[in-house]
This record gives C-alpha cells, structure tokens and sequence, in this order.
C-alpha cells in the first residue's frame, strides 16, 4: 500500500444532520456524523469499524450522495482530487463508486438475480455476469432464481457481483459479513482483498473489529458518527500501545482475547451530542480544553487521530 | 428445472387452484341463498299480495287461497326453500311480479347493460387512479401530492348519488351534452339505437360511478408506491445509479401492480354497490336500478335474482384477483408447491 499517492476519495469535516420533528412543533437538528475525516487510496482495503448504532451506514450513503430530503450535509468530499457536488456524485453511482449492501433485503424481491445483477444500463452485461455468477460459484440456474430463494452465502455473492461487474474504482462494502460462517466470510472478505489488490479501494464498514484487523490494511475507528483515529491494522495487533486515541485503546482492551475490560459509559446519541470531543464524557485522560472545544485530527506516528492527548 | 416443466407445472397448479375457488364459490352462493330466502321469508313482504296487487284486477278470498296453495305459501319454509333451490337449479329464477317476464331474462338484459357501466367506470378509475397514485408516490409531499390527495379526500367523502346529481345539473341540464336519463333515447326503437347513443348514454353514469372508487385505488397506489421508494432495495437501486424514472419504472411498478390488481378486482363490491346509486340517480336501467325497484315493490324473486347474481359477480371478482396473484407473484407461486 503506498500512502504517497494520490487518495482516491477524500473526507474532510463531514457532518450529516437530519431535521426530526420533536415533540409538538418543534425542529430539532439530529447530528449523526460529525466532523469525519477519511482518505481511502487505490490498491487498499480500509475498514471503518463502529458499534451498531453510530452512523456507519449513513456514511455510505453521504458518499453517494443518497441520504434522505431531511438530511443536511456539511464538509468536503472529493474524489481524484476533484471536490465532489451532487451532479458529480450522480455521475459517479455505479459508475466510479459502487455499493455492496448488507442484506438480501437491498435485492428487489420480484425481479430474477440474474437482471437484478446485470443492472439498469444497456446494453446489458450479460455473457460478463455469467462468467463473473461460474467464478463467483454460483450455479447456472442462479440466474432465474428471485432474491427470496437465495441462500445467505448466494445472496451475499450475488450482491458482491453488482459492483464487480462495474469498474468501478471505489468499492463500498457496508457490513458484508454478519449472518455468515467464518469460513463464508473469509471467502467474501478474500474478493475484497482480490478487487483491492486489482488497484481498486474498498471501504468495508463493519462493526466487527477482529474482521477489520484480519482483512483490512487501515482500520478508520468510528465513534458517536466521527472518526476518532485511522491506524495501520498491524498497529491494532500490536496493541493499545501502539494506538493513539483513548477509545481505540478502551477498544482494544475490551476485546474478549485482550483483556476483556470495559469502559462506563455508552457511546452518546445523535441528539445529545457533547459540545467538544465526543468521546471526552468517558475518557479518562480528558482535559477542560477538550471539554469545551473539538480537537483537531492530527497526525500521529503514521496514523490519524483526533485527540490533544498525546498518546 | 426447465421451461417446459415449469409451464406444466404452473398450469396444473393453476386448475386445483381454479378448482378449490370454485367449490368455495359454490358453497358461497349457498350461504348468499339461504340467508337471502330467511330474510325474505322473516320480512313483512307478501308475495301474494305482490302479485295480486300487480294483476291490477280485484281477486276474491277463494281465488286468493287457491293462488296461495299453488304457490305453496303456506308449507314450512325449509320445503319452500328446497323448491326454490331446485328449480333455481334447472335455471329457472321465477317469474318477475314487477315486470311480469321471468327474471333470468331480466337479469340477463338488465346485466349487459350494467356490466358495460361497470366495466367502464372499473377500466376508467383503475387506470386514472393508479397513473395518479404513482404521481403522487414519485413526489410525495411535494406539491402535486398534496394538490391531488386534496382532490382524493374530497371526492371519496362525497355520496355518489349527490356528485350525479351535481353532474346531472352540470352538464345535462345547464350545459346539455349529456341525455338526463336512461341507456338509450326515449321514443326511439331498441332495433334502431346507434351505438353512439348507447355510449353517449354511458359516459357521465360511468365517469360518476368512476370518481367514487378511484381516490381509494389512487391513495392506495400512492402510500404502495411510497413504501417501496422507501425500501433497501430501492436505495440500493439509487446507489447504483438508476435515476427516479427508471426507478419507477423497474421496481416501482413491478412492485405495486400486484397489490393494485388485487384492489382492483376486490371493489367489484364497491362497485356493484355504487351502481345501485349511480343507476338510480340517472334512471339508467342495469342491475341496480332492477335491485331497489325490487325491493321497492316487494317482487322477491327479481330480488333473491339480483342478490344471487351480485355474490357471484362479487366473488367472481375476488377469484380472479386471487388467480392473478398466483401467476404474477414469483413468491406465492412457490409457496404452491
């Protein structure tokens, strides 16, 4: 992986908000990713890793450009090097960015895989997506079969085959794994690993941290809708020392094969953000300035961080 | 699993299915006959009298008697029920004590005439309710939404014989474009009637009966179409680049014609009670207007007729949205297996 050339999507202070009505008539703004930082570069698979519920998804879908009328987005996005705007991100849907979604439940569940796969656009990639439905195990009768007679295992290929079958240089992988096998999600994980190695970048969200370490090359660690700290996946397995931020290493040290020690506290909800640091409520280290204002990312030993503590 | 094994497989799925819808049928228009012949006997109607009333001729009590034992007024009413059956078996529905003709024949012509209203005004608010449905799923609440759910709530709490009546002012009387009454011109030979004229007959009983069910298929297309603009599978479809139309156009309709169907073939209930009002308001001489003068005058066998032909014409409706279901739904046809 060679950090010197050009990122391929860049994130800078993104912040994603959704107006909800609250109680009577009163409009409340709903912070669900705050100041996100990213850079994802050809050739590499970067896992954004989170707990359930910290807007993971919805980054997926401010990357493309498809997040609900009510949702309001700040910051800066480009792709290449070019800001992106949202004629640009229309553009670049399943085009230049591709999406493999979680579930079965993202397949139109009246229409036959095989059109399902092969997409909108004419003319239709046919003879291709019989090769790619052979290398990808599928069975020939795939293809005729609807999404309800899927297996979890086939469901997932067919669903890793639409971006497959783009050339698409981006690759966003939202939690492809959950609800399969270790032995099915290592072979998932390895085409990834495959379109990674062929010069595109996958962004694989995921909220399991072992799975980010085992496949990806740089771990991005999502908390309360931000990323705390992007480290090299070697520094997660080396250990809380080799970590930056002092949620990565609650993280790590919360892990049942580490020392399976948890930190108080719960991770703070869209509508009740703390004003400076996210993360400064729980962490042990936290200083009045980090109370009052948010810090600025950092870079720390080869990685991003988040954080005025000097770890 | 080829083609060829597939097609027969549907097909004699298709002929048990078309079968168990029958027997249900059947048993049904059973049950429609039992409960209508009790309420009629329990009712204060006298058929007798009906008929005597009828004859237009003044009939003595000896006379009368006789005509009672013919008729078999007074034996128990499960016997009575059981001749009636029998004969309505053979086809025979009796004879009209309004109309003097045998109601078979009456039915008959009576439901050509309310079959092409019906069908009219069932083909006109199907397709008008759905192509607005889906304009209003693809902008909800934006402002051609709220223009026309406005218009749908207005015209679906409206009485259908209160609109023909508005109609009937509006465009018959005031503006003259439309005859006021009847399916065809008065003084004029039923041989020599154009078929223009039975038409131009048709058109505002039709486009009444039409406005009243097709706000309910539009709001139900609207709130279908919105729940699948809201699905995974749709953002996915966004996610992968296909713009509204195309969306609309490869899941959206996809996924809301078969709920539509269903819909549609379910408010032939709707339906046949809305043409009872409809017929009556423009005097127009179907089914419906047969079924109120029925009841109206006490004539019990055009009535037990018209009740018998609309549980079948109802249930007809019903089967062939089932049916439909089968052969348009991937899912339901496996779950047949």
């Amino acid at each position: 992986m060679e950090q010197r050339t050009e990122a391929l999507l860049e994130i800078r202070d993104l912040s994603v908000s959704f107006r909800m009505y609250g109680h009577g008539l009163k409009q409340e703004d709903q912070q669900v990713i705050s100041d996100l930082h990213l850079s994802v570069y050809p050739g590499e698979i970067l896992a954004v890793a989170g707990s359930s519920g910290s807007g993971k998804s919805l980054l997926a879908s401010a990357i493309l450009g498809i997040l609900p009328d009510n949702a309001a987005v700040r910051g800066y996005v480009s792709y290449q090097g070019e800001e992106l705007t949202p004629e640009g991100q229309a553009r670049l849907r399943g085009t230049e960015i591709a999406l493999v979604p979680q579930s079965v439940s993202f397949l139109d569940p009246l229409m036959r895989t095989g059109a399902q796969a092969e997409g909108h656009r004419r003319p239709r990639p046919a003879e291709r997506r019989r090769q790619l439905f052979r290398d990808l195990g599928l069975p020939d009768q795939t293809e005729r079969l609807y999404p309800f007679q899927l297996s979890g295992g086939m469901a997932r290929r067919v669903l890793v085959s639409t971006a497959l079958l783009t050339d698409a240089r981006l690759i966003i992988a939202d939690e492809p794994t959950p609800g399969m096998s270790l032995e099915q999600a290592l072979k998932a994980l390895r085409i990834f690993r495959e379109m990674a190695d062929s010069g595109r970048a996958v962004i694989l969200i995921t909220h399991d941290i072992d799975l980010a370490v085992e496949i990806a090359d740089r771990v991005a660690v999502f908390y309360a809708g931000t990323t705390v700290e992007t480290a090299k996946a070697s520094d997660f397995k080396a250990g809380p020392g080799a970590l930056r931020h002092p949620y990565s290493q609650a993280l790590w040290r919360a892990l049942p094969q580490n020392e399976f020690q948890p930190i108080e506290g719960s991770q703070p909800d869209a509508g009740e953000l703390p004003k400076g640091c996210l993360f400064a409520p729980r962490c042990p280290f936290r200083t009045a300035k980090c109370v009052a204002e948010t810090p600025p990312v950092r870079q720390v030993r080869g990685g991003e961080v988040r954080c005025c503590y000097g770890a | 699993m080829s083609g060829n094994i597939a097609v027969r497989g549907t097909f004699r799925r298709l002929v048990r299915v078309f079968f168990t819808c029958s027997i249900r049928m059947l048993s049904l228009l059973l049950a429609v006959s039992v409960i209508s012949f009790a309420l009629v006997t329990m009712s204060p109607v006298d058929p007798v009298q009906q008929y005597i009333t009828g004859l237009g001729t003044a009939v003595s009590p000896e006379q009368r008697a006789k005509i009672e034992d013919y008729w078999g007024v007074n034996e128990p009413p499960v016997r009575r029920y059981m001749g009636w059956l029998s004969e309505l078996v053979r086809g025979n529905l009796g004879e009209s004590a309004l109309y003097r003709r045998p109601v078979a024949d009456i039915i008959g012509e009576r439901f050509l005439n309310s079959l092409a209203l019906m069908l009219c005004a069932w083909l006109l608010s199907g397709v008008t309710g759905f192509f607005l449905g889906c304009i209003m799923g693809m902008y909800e609440d934006r402002w051609p939404d709220k223009l026309l759910k406005r218009i749908c709530y207005v015209l679906s709490s409206t009485p259908t014989f209160w609109l023909g009546l508005v109609f009937l002012i509006v465009f018959c009387v005031g503006l003259g474009w439309f005859p006021v009454g009847f399916s065809s011109p008065v003084g004029v030979l039923r041989a020599d009637v154009t078929l223009w004229q039975r038409i131009h007959h048709l058109i505002l009983p039709a486009f009444t009966l039409s406005l009243m069910s097709f706000a309910n298929i539009a709001l139900h297309t609207r709130r279908k179409l919105s729940d699948v603009l809201n699905s995974e599978y749709v953002l996915f479809a966004r996610a992968r680049g296909e713009g509204p139309y195309t969306i609309l156009c490869r899941h959206g309709l996809r996924n809301i014609l078969l709920p539509g169907l269903t819909l549609q073939f379910a408010s032939f209930a709707e339906l046949f009670g809305g043409s009872v009002m409809a017929e009556n308001v423009f005097s127009y001489p179907g089914l419906g207007s047969a079924v109120s003068a029925a009841g109206q005058n006490g004539d019990v066998p055009l009535l037990l007729g018209v009740t018998l032909c609309s549980a079948l014409f109802v249930c007809t409706g019903n089967m062939m949205a089932n049916l439909l279901y089968r052969v348009v739904d991937p899912q339901i046809r496996k779950e047949l297996r």
